[in-house]
């Protein structure tokens, strides 16, 4: 490993070489190495049957500076890959889930206007957990909070205690639409849950902040905020940001730079 | 007279027991039996046949908490590839139709199967070969889109050689 510090201290590192020091990291940890050698697991390249780990934060930088007003990408990009209802198209709009959603703000002196995206923050400390009967909200290893419908009774005891608003609860039945990789059904709450589908595959990206960079904004930046050569650390050490009720101290996965 | 009666309970009694007989009717002894259809890919199971018939729910059960707690994502044991597998040639799900592989034991069983009503039935990929309804018909374009990629349907389910 200490061969490839060099390369990502070089800054900034395209997302092409990027992708190839992880595969060629994970590759070379696949491979039987001297004996009592051991290579550290890259994130990216974690074998299927390898439980996740707190090596790894999951974190999401979020641009307000760029984030483009009625634009709506991300948006649309998180309902494609999880298979939710967008609201507008949605039969019951003021019960239809929304993992992720696009606020507009406008400061009442100034009359400037900010855009941001709004979703499951990630927190280190989610009141969501502490309030959960079942123990179906937690939190992985990784830092990704979750649902597990399978302990979720419906109480929707976590979306009160969410200062983020950023919990939905499923109404009604939702009749095989769902996609193979993302179960979601009638009864449980569910939320962002930084596309853990991906994640696990070794994306290494969330649908939605592809989206924001295929559209050309570049306002959203996944990565492991534990990685310090990571390119969302780097940015993080750079840009001011903040965590949207930063008082509450949970120690947010979303950092928002601009607000 | 009652010979002739006896002679009508006679014949009523044959042609029950004919009629009981017969390919269509369920044999004596309960309910018709599950239609098992073969799965479409692949030989052999994880487990013995004997071994997954009685003991799929708490090997399914065991991964799951594997896979959502701990994001372990190993094929064996995980639903997702048992519907790959066996998920019906005609109408492409596990649970669509009383005679998919899910549904027909379990109704014959009489056991309340709960897990699709959060878990997609069908394959992933293989959303266009089912017509759309209404409450899916948003996904048209987004449907459309899938078919334009590169990975086929067959492709995304495995199927493909």
């Amino acid at each position: 490993m200490s061969e490839l510090k060099p390369m990502s201290e070089q800054a900034p590192a395209s997302p092409e070489r990027r992708r190839f020091v992880g595969t060629a990291a994970a590759t070379a940890a696949g491979l039987a190495v001297a004996p009592g050698v051991v290579l550290v697991q890259v994130a990216h390249g974690r074998p299927e049957d390898q439980a996740v780990s707190s090596a790894v934060r999951w974190g999401m930088l979020v641009d307000a500076t760029k984030c483009a007003n009625g634009c709506n990408d991300c948006v649309t990009a998180c309902s494609t890959e999880n298979g939710w209802t967008p609201v507008a198209e949605s039969q019951h709009p003021k019960q239809a889930p929304q993992w992720i959603r696009k606020l507009e703000l406008q400061d009442p002196l100034t009359q400037m206007e900010t855009n941001l995206p709004m979703m499951c923050q990630h927190c280190a400390e989610p009141p969501c957990v502490d309030v959960c009967p079942t123990g179906a909200s937690f939190k992985r290893a990784d830092g990704i909070v979750l649902v597990d419908r399978h302990t979720c009774i419906g109480c929707r005891y976590c979306m009160m205690a969410c200062p983020y608003k950023a919990r939905s609860l499923v109404h009604e039945h939702l009749n095989d639409t769902q996609k193979a990789d993302v179960p979601r059904g009638i009864g449980c709450v569910e939320s962002c849950t930084f596309c853990v589908q991906k994640v696990d595959r070794g994306d290494g990206n969330t649908a939605c902040a592809e989206a924001c960079t295929a559209a050309g904004h570049n306002a959203l930046l996944f990565g492991d905020m534990n990685d310090p050569d990571s390119e969302i650390s780097r940015r993080l050490r750079e840009l001011p940001t903040k965590q949207v009720r930063a008082d509450l101290n949970l120690n947010l996965g979303v950092r928002y730079h601009g607000i | 007279m009652k010979r002739l009666l006896a002679l009508g309970v006679v014949v009523l009694t044959t042609a029950a027991l004919a009629w009981a007989g017969s390919e269509t009717q369920p044999k004596a002894g309960g309910a018709p039996k599950p239609v098992i259809e073969k799965a479409v890919k692949g030989e052999q199971c994880v487990e013995d046949t004997d071994y997954m018939r009685r003991n799929h729910m708490k090997v399914l059960d065991g991964h799951r908490d594997k896979t959502v707690h701990e994001g372990i994502r190993t094929k064996k044991y995980s639903l997702k590839e048992c519907i790959n597998c066996h998920a019906s040639e005609t109408t492409g799900s596990v649970a669509a139709s009383k005679d998919d592989f899910c549904v027909s034991c379990h109704s014959y069983a009489s056991v309340k199967i709960d897990c699709f009503d959060c878990h997609s039935t069908k394959p992933q990929g293989s959303a266009a070969m089912h017509p759309l309804n209404a409450e899916t018909a948003h996904y048209k374009h987004k449907l459309a889109a899938q078919a334009a990629s590169k990975i086929s349907a067959e492709e995304m389910a495995g199927l493909a050689p």
